[in-house]
């Protein structure tokens, strides 16, 4: 599944990245705690959150994340913006809840991050 | 090993500013990927600045970020001068924390950070006074696995 699959199926604003909608995604992970993203994130993840500040944007480059997805129709901040496109990560918003959303990639067969990351499996 | 024998960059950053919280740790992360670092000790590099880092921004007035880089290790020194922590070993526990609604709404303070820290470092020290800040002393090895 590419973002532009990703887009149309959850009816979301492209709000950077246009020129990378073609980026293949392979799994995702959803949370609205960074802490916890940076505990169970590694590169590729597409990261799903509602939470919309600039820490949202660093989190997603510190682990390497191919995307964001805002749900609830958030959109970044200026800083959030500003470093995305900086950094080459593309955003899309989506007017659907968290719920929603995941419900929606994971019935398309996009896995969880968990279900691919060996880092689970080292904290087992 | 002396510090002499490799890199050193040093940084300085502001508590508070939640606008620039990760900035540092955007350019360490850049810098490691300039210098061809393994991706996985990258990750784990760039965990680990990003929240020491954010620990200076929501407990500190300022802190003084020191990344030293020598063929065997990378070694990250946060100093800062701020609330510091009465029970290290509270702090160091998954779930503890002090943070106010302001540092959670910014998606921290869920006391995952210094678990985090120790998590991805294959070597940890932390000393802290109250009233006077605290000092993360923290190692990556370059050459081999992490040990679990």
């Amino acid at each position: 599944m590419n973002l532009r699959d990703i887009q149309k199926l959850l009816q979301a604003e492209v709000i950077c990245g246009e020129d990378r909608l073609d980026t293949e995604i392979e799994y995702a992970g959803a949370s609205d705690l960074m802490s916890d993203v940076l505990a169970f994130g590694r590169p590729g993840l597409l990261l799903i959150t509602g939470l919309s500040n600039t820490q949202s944007v660093c989190t997603a480059e510190i682990i390497g994340a191919k995307a964001i997805v805002y749900v609830r129709g958030k959109k970044p901040d200026k800083e959030g913006a500003a470093l995305a496109v900086k950094k080459g990560i593309p955003i899309l918003s989506t007017r659907f809840m968290m719920y929603r959303t995941c419900g929606l990639l994971f019935s398309q067969g996009l896995p969880g991050i968990t279900e691919v990351s060996g880092r689970e499996k080292q904290k087992q | 090993m002396s510090e002499d024998d490799g890199l050193v960059q040093t940084f300085e950053i502001t508590g508070g500013d939640f606008n620039r919280a990760g900035r540092v740790s955007i350019q360490i992360k850049d810098l490691l990927k300039e210098i061809g670092i393994e991706p996985e000790i990258i990750l784990r590099a760039a965990i680990v600045a990003y929240e020491a880092e954010m620990n200076v921004v929501m407990y500190a007035q300022k802190g003084h970020f020191q990344v030293s880089l020598t063929p065997a290790s990378i070694r990250m020194i946060v100093q800062d001068e701020g609330a510091g922590i009465p029970d290290i070993g509270l702090a160091l526990q998954e779930g503890y924390s002090t943070a106010s609604n302001a540092m959670r709404e910014m998606g921290f303070g869920a006391g995952m950070g210094l678990p985090n820290i120790k998590k991805n470092a294959d070597q940890f020290e932390i000393v802290s006074e109250v009233g006077i800040g605290t000092r993360l002393d923290i190692v990556l090895y370059l050459n081999k696995a992490k040990k679990e």
